[in-house]
Formats: C-alpha cells, structure tokens, sequence
C-alpha cells in the first residue's frame, strides 16, 4: 500500500484525471459557509481545487481514499479512510491511502490533536463514502435497465441480486460521475458493519515492521544538503559572535548560517553548520565557537523557580469556576482538609528526533517534507511568514515517529526553511537527541493549592483547586493578560462531576522565559493528579471507601459515574487484597474524554510494586477496539514515565538533562500489565481516545499507594523504590 | 577519507566516509537503506539496533571502521516478505504504534529467539531493556515475543 502522495503533483494529477475522464471524485466541498463540509459531486466540477476530493475511483478500477489526519501511532491511517471505505463497500486492502498535506481543498481540520481525529469525521466522512456507494450502484442499475432495489455493493463492486452479475467499480465510475450526487445518502446500520467497531489490522503496521516506513527522517531528495544546528544552552539569551573557523575545517562541511528558532512569541538566534552529509555537519556543530550575551539568565534555577510558584500559592488569582459560596462554606465547616500538590516540567521526546527536509525554488516556491500533526497550519503560516501565496507551498507529511503534542509545533520546519531559502539547495535538518531534551519547548508544572470542606456525617460540602502555574498562551503570544481565566491552565478541573454545593477553581499565573507546549492530554495530566488524589484525601478523613465517597458525590446519572461503576466491577474493588496491597482508584474528564483506572500495588521492602492496572476508557462509538486499547496502553506508560522518572529541571539557566540516560523512560522490565475495558454504547457523544488514559493514571497509582503504606505522595516524580 | 568494504543484507557496499562515522550513518546516509533509525547517538535508545554477525549492536555508536569485512543485518535483511516468525506475531498483535522503534525492537527480538528459542519474562527483560518505545507498546513486544516463539516450534 501507497503511504503519501510525496511524488505526485497534485494539481496536475487531479487535472490528468479529469482529462482523461478517470471517473468518479466524490469529496466534502469546503467551499461552503465557515468551511462547514458538504457532500459535492466533484468529477465536472470546474476549480477542483476550491474541493476535497477524499475519493478517487479511477477507470482502472485503483480507488484512492486520502487521509486528512497525520498518523502519529494513533492509528488514523485506518480508522480514519475506514469511516469513508465502510459506506463505500470496499476492503481498506482494495485502497491506496494517501495523505493529505494540508491542501485548502482538504478543509481545517488536516491535523492530529485534542483526541479529535475520529470524532470530527465520524459522520461527514461516512457520507462521503455512502454518497459514491449510491452513485455507483444508480449507474449499475441504470446501465442493467434493473431496478435499483435489486441492486447492491461489495468489495468494490456492484451485484445484480437476481441474476448475480455484477460491475466493477472502475467500469461504473464514468457513468456514476454524470450522476446527481446523493447529499443525504443512506448510512449503515451500525449492525452491519465489517470494519467500523471491529478489531481491523492496521494497513501502517506490516510497513512498520519491517522498515518500509517512510518516516520524515527518512525522506532524501535530489541535490540536499544537511543541517546541524548550534543552540545557545541558556534560554533567553542573545548571540554576540560565533567563529566558524574550526567548523569550516570538517570534511565534507560546506557552510555555516545563522537562522533564528520561531517558537510561539520567541525567537532564538541558532547557527547552522550545513555539510554535505549529516554526520559532517553535526561534527562541524561541535567545534563552532558561538559567544552569548546570558542577560542574567544564567542565574535561572528549578529550585529558586519552584519555590516562587509556592509563594505565589498566597494570592489569589483568577477565578475560574464558582459555584455556591465556597469561602463561607470552608470557614464554617466542621471538618477541613488542605493540601499542596507539585508536579514537574517535562520533555514529549517522541523517538524520532525534530527533522525536516526543505526546498525553496523558483524564488518563491517551497516544498517541505515533515514529520508533523499540523499540515493545515503550516501551509497558512509559513505562507504569512514568508510572503508568498498558500498555493506555491506544498506539504508531503511522512509517518511521524511519535508526536505527543510536539509536533504541533513549527519550530524546526523554519529553521530548515529560512536555511534553504539562504543556500538555494534543499536541506534536511535533523535535531539530536540533546537538542530535544535541552532546548523545549516543554509541557509546563503546575501546583495546586487545595482546599475541601466535610459536613458533619462526612460529605464533601466544599472544594476549592487553586493552579499555580506558568502559561502556554503566555508562551504563545506577547501580550498575555493576567488579568483573564486561563482556560488551558484550568483545564478539566470545572468539568468534573463530582455534585459538591460550593467549590471554586483559580488560576496564579507564574511569569518564565521558558517556552512551554501542549504535551499528550495537556494540562490535565497534573491537574488530575492534584485534584483526584486530594478526593482520596477527603474520603480518607471522611472515614469512607474512595470508591464509595465517590459514587455519594454522584447522585446524577453521568459518563463519569459509569465508568467509576465500570471500574468497580472489572478490577472487583469490593473484594479483599492480600495483606501489604493496596488500592487506587482515580478518573478525568477534560476535553479530549474521560478515562479511569484502578491500580493495586504491594510493598516490597521500601518500595512498591504495580502489581495490577486496570483502565476504563468511556467512548460512546469506537471505530477500532484494538487500537483504542494500545492506546490506553501507552497513556499508561507515558503517564508511569511523568509520575516516577527525573522530568526537566534547571540550573544555571540551562536543562540540566540532556539525552536518555538522564532523562529516562520507562523501559519494558518496569512496565506492568494494563488491562483495558472500553465503554461504548453507541452514543451520538463521541469522545476523544489518545489522551483519556494520561490523567487518572498518576492519581490512581498514589492513592493506590497511599492505601498500601499510609504514605500520601503530593509531589511528582517520585521514586518507587523509595516510598 | 579511508574507503571501507562493508556487507549488508549479504550485499557488498563500498564506503568512502571518515573513520570514527558511526556504522549508523554509513547505513542511512550512504548505503540508503533508511530502516534503521536514530534516536539518541549514545546507545540508549536501541532505535538503531542492527546484527553484527547476528549478534545485536547499537549502530549510534560503532564506527564504521570496527564494521568492515564482517556481516551487517539489517531490519531489511531479516526476511524477503515481511514473514520472519517476529514480524508475524508483530503483525497478528498489532504492536507498533507511531512504529520508529519498532525496527531496533524486532532486531533485538530476532536475536533474542536465536539464542533463546522459549524465552521466559526476564530473559525478555533482560535482552529488551534496551530497547525504549516511547508509545508505550511494551506489553504487547512481550506478547508478541512469546507468540512467535510458538510459531517457530
Ligand atoms: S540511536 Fe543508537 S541507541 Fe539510540
Ligand atoms: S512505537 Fe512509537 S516509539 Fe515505539
């Protein structure tokens, strides 16, 4: 199977198509009002280009789904063409996927984040596969003089009942183009689907295991020279001198450049050893003497950074949420718990290091191929940045090793494309694993003050989250307003449902020079940690079960009370452990979903073992059970790595970890079994899959913990031999 | 720069790079053979695992110069059709997620079963520490392991 469309033009391809009446395109149109998509008959249309064309049956009968979502391991290159391949009546092994590069006939949504992939497409792509599936099959009856009701598809091609001959869709295609296009076609029952809800094998993974796939990393193109780029360790620096003497020395280098990092409102003055292969260059890098002007942030420490985020705890902040009359409420309440939660600063290190490959021709002409979850964007802003029109930029997107918010960010697409655009040669810059560890951007800490109020027969009458933390939009623009609710900071904590009479969220925003970015499941994965583990806290003074003061808190029918029962019932909560065991339970629903988990632990000696881990993802429709699993799966795992490795800290102005060794992940002799049930009960209410399972795994683990060992863990990361 | 005779996938390469080049970009950059992968330079990671002699190394951080004159397998030397007994469990449990480990994880894996045909958790443990995914699919390598072991049999 085709895995890009790196090779082809699209425009002339689209043209020779048409020119050659290849037969039917059926697409969503974008033209319509705010990009809203409507189903439009695409094969006359005269500016193919205005159009998404997301299926092409060509007279061959070689049928083309594209992808609009960039497969980062989430699995979109199947779930994604199987939601147009399902109504379409083909097999995704009829079907050469391709991918979309953020082409304006594509629409807005080209990019993989916020868990939305599926949810977004979920319907309007359906329709556009049912759309053509109606066509072909009006064609088919039409040609047979039959009536259409004797008629249906299968496996690409259309059957007369009766007489059980039938057509391909490559003999169809002609005819079903000069058909009115159906605009409200007939969806499937969901009963009689053959891949949506099933366990259908990836058509990425035999590529993936066996080197085939096309990585950004990957990607050489004709007369391309490499790039290793040279950062001042300090951030916030500036750039004096540099002498590129030595560096010129290095066999097989050919240039240095400055060029400057773009990320969000910074800007970082880099310099560029360009060689002609990529070792050389990065030799080159070595040996460059830069000079830097540190402006006194050299002095910049975690030590001193963290303990002005506790100071700030003091103020008041922002409100975020109010309800009731929290301050009364706590003054007067019998019973009062508070705690100070911390979280750490953390690297995405997905495996696969920053890289681009850029091509700058023809004066203003850009090609990029990339590892990147933002096609669409990249394609509207660096059209802004450098001047030239949407259409001259085109963007191959190659499987990316990994995103986890990181590659939401452009960052390293301008350094490759300011240094082609200087050289007028194509380069391929590539980051080390150093530079992605020292250099960010990174998901910021947050702590929490919170505070809780109990009744006298133990309810939760009051509830108060107080973050404290630095600002991702305050890394993104200028001129941040501290005066305004920070949604992104708050994240969640105002969505859950947990039926407490007075409670009130704020935000202290705590000013860094750092650059921070979304990273998997945003904000949520501390913020759940603070407030799901202080929950534990004020069932355990309440005297009460976790599970059971939970379920008090939820009187209401709700997602979040079904997956707590979910819960309950799978991990059998209600049943004893063994003697030294203890467990966890904890859920969120943010944004992208809700998910859950019990964790059982035991000590060993002064440590603890996970001993079981169980998930409970809440999802309304799935579109690929299997991969919703190995999602949670790595959920589990990246959130482990969050909750007990070193994470990022400063000294002296700089990242004081630099490559794997010291900024560890966890590796498979540390990882235990997570046991995933998934919730889906067919619902309208789509819900997100590759960030529910970050957030309750943290809180799970320490309340777990804590009910092992009596030991209440408020501060992240932490060891688990240590206890 | 000294020239160096080199065998991958029992092909004969002949090389014209610097002497401490790591075997990793002589792979990549000038054999053109892209299944191998970089993830950290420092023997960490695993992501450029290949066979030296059918034993695994990590390709980041050996010189080309220690690689001449013997036997290189790569990723894509391990079988003609995706159908070595690895790749088969690899594919009937569906474990690479974003897939960029997934090439040093199965050489490490290939190697495992040739010395240990039944290998038990910790021998999985021991010979796939190396190896980091940061998707998180681990649970699913050690599955996979334990299949293809059967399928061997
Ligand atoms: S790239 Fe060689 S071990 Fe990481
Ligand atoms: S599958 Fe993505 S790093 Fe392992």
């Amino acid at each position: 199977m085709q895995q890009t469309s790196s090779n082809i033009n699209r425009r002339r391809f689209i043209k020779l198509t048409g020119i050659t009446g290849a037969g039917l395109i059926v697409g969503l149109s974008v033209s319509g009002k705010n990009g809203i998509a409507a189903i439009a008959n695409l094969s006359n249309a005269g500016e193919l280009y205005e159009l998404t064309p997301y299926v092409i049956i060509e007279k061959s009968g070689a049928i083309t789904i594209y992808n609009d979502k960039p497969e980062i391991g989430q699995g979109t290159f199947q779930s994604i063409p199987s939601l147009i391949a399902e109504e379409l009546e083909v097999l995704l092994s009829q079907v050469t996927i391709k991918q979309t590069g953020g082409e304006k006939k594509f629409g807005s949504m080209q990019f993989a984040g916020g868990s939305m992939s599926v949810r977004s497409s979920y319907t309007s792509l359906r329709k556009v596969g049912a759309s053509a599936k109606e066509m072909l099959v009006r064609a088919a009856s039409q040609q047979w003089n039959v009536p259409l009701e004797e008629c249906y598809a299968a496996e690409a091609k259309v059957f007369h009942r009766p007489s059980g001959k039938y057509l391909g869709y490559g003999d169809l295609a002609e005819a079903a183009a000069k058909l009115e296009v159906s605009k409200e076609p007939k969806l499937k029952d969901p009963k009689d689907f053959k891949l949506l809800g099933k366990n259908v094998q990836r058509p990425d993974i035999p590529l993936k295991s066996s080197g085939k796939a096309i990585f950004g990393i990957d990607v050489k193109v004709p007369g391309m020279v490499y790039a290793s780029v040279a950062y001042c360790p300090v951030f916030g620096a500036k750039l004096l001198s540099y002498d590129a003497e030595t560096s010129q020395k290095v066999k097989g280098v050919i240039g240095v450049e400055r060029c400057e990092r773009i990320f969000g409102k910074y800007k970082y003055d880099v310099v560029a050893v360009i060689a002609d292969n990529y070792w050389a260059a990065y030799q080159g890098r070595k040996v460059l003497t830069i000079k830097w002007d540190y402006k006194g942030k050299e002095n910049f420490n975690s030590k001193t950074f963290e303990q002005s985020l506790r100071d700030l705890a003091k103020k008041d902040g922002v409100v975020a949420h109010n309800q009731g009359d929290f301050d009364k409420t706590f003054v007067a309440a019998p019973t009062k718990v508070e705690a100070f939660y911390e979280t750490p600063i953390v690297s995405h290190s997905p495996i696969e290091p920053m890289n681009c490959v850029a091509s700058w021709y023809d004066t203003n002409k850009l090609e990029i191929w990339v590892s990147t979850q933002v096609p669409g964007d990249i394609i509207d802003s660096f059209a802004k940045a450098y001047s030239i029109p949407e259409e001259n930029i085109k963007v191959n997107v190659l499987f990316n090793g990994g995103g986890f918010g990181r590659r939401l960010y452009n960052d390293y697409i301008h350094e490759a494309v300011q240094l082609t655009k200087k050289i007028g040669k194509p380069v391929k810059l590539i980051w080390t694993r150093e530079d992605d560890t020292q250099q960010g951007p990174f998901r910021p800490m947050t702590f929490s003050a919170m505070k809780g109020a109990l009744s006298a027969d133990g309810k939760a009458i009051a509830f108060q989250h107080k973050v404290i933390a630095p600002s991702l939009d305050a890394s993104e623009k200028e001129n941040y307003d501290v005066t305004k609710p920070d949604a992104n900071m708050t994240e969640g904590i105002n969505e859950q449902k947990y039926e407490i009479a007075n409670m009130k969220n704020l935000y202290v925003y705590a000013d860094s020079h750092l650059p921070f970015a979304a990273w998997r499941a945003v904000t949520s994965t501390t913020l759940a940690f603070a407030h799901e583990s202080f929950i534990d806290e004020m069932a355990v003074k309440a005297k009460k079960d976790p599970m059971a003061f939970r379920m008090e808190m939820l009187t209401k029918d709700s997602d979040t009370k079904n997956v707590l029962q979910k819960l309950r019932e799978v991990s059998g909560w209600d049943k004893p452990l063994p003697a030294d065991w203890g467990r966890g339970v904890a859920q969120y629903e943010f944004f992208a979903g809700l998910g859950g988990y019990v964790i059982e632990v035991s000590k060993k000696g002064t440590g603890i073992k996970i001993e079981k881990v169980f998930a409970v993802i809440d999802l309304g429709t799935v579109v690929n059970p299997d991969t919703v699993k190995a999602q949670v799966e790595g959920a589990a795992t990246m959130a482990l790595t969050a909750a007990i490795k070193s994470g990022i800290t400063f000294d002296k102005g700089q990242t004081v970890q630099t490559n794997f060794h010291n900024n560890q992940l966890v590796r498979i002799n540390e990882m235990p079994v997570v046991e995933v049930h998934i919730l889906a009960n067919g619902g309208p209410n789509i819900k997100g899959v590759g960030e529910p399972g970050l957030p309750p795994f943290a809180p799970a683990l320490c309340n777990a913990i804590f009910a092992a060992t009596g030991k209440r863990i408020r501060r992240l990361p932490f060891d688990l031999n240590k206890i | 720069m000294p020239v160096y005779e080199i065998n991958i996938n029992n092909k004969p390469y002949t090389v014209d790079v610097e002497t401490n080049m790591p075997l990793l970009w002589v792979i990549r950059d000038f054999v053109g053979l892209t299944g191998t992968k970089f993830g950290c330079g420092i023997a960490q990671c695993g992501a450029c695992t290949v066979h030296l002699e059918g034993n695994p190394i990590r390709s980041c951080s050996f010189p080309v110069a220690a690689a001449a004159g013997k036997k290189i397998t790569t990723i894509e030397g391990i079988s003609q059709n995706v159908d070595h007994a690895i790749q088969k469990a690899w594919i009937e449990l569906q474990v690479p997620q974003c897939g960029y480990c997934q090439s040093g994880q199965i050489m490490s894996a290939v190697a495992l079963l040739k010395s240990k045909p039944s290998p038990t958790d910790a021998d999985i443990d021991a010979a796939m520490q190396g190896n980091l995914c940061r998707c998180g699919t681990y649970q699913r390598i050690r599955s996979a392991i334990h299949r293809a072991a059967e399928l061997i049999k």
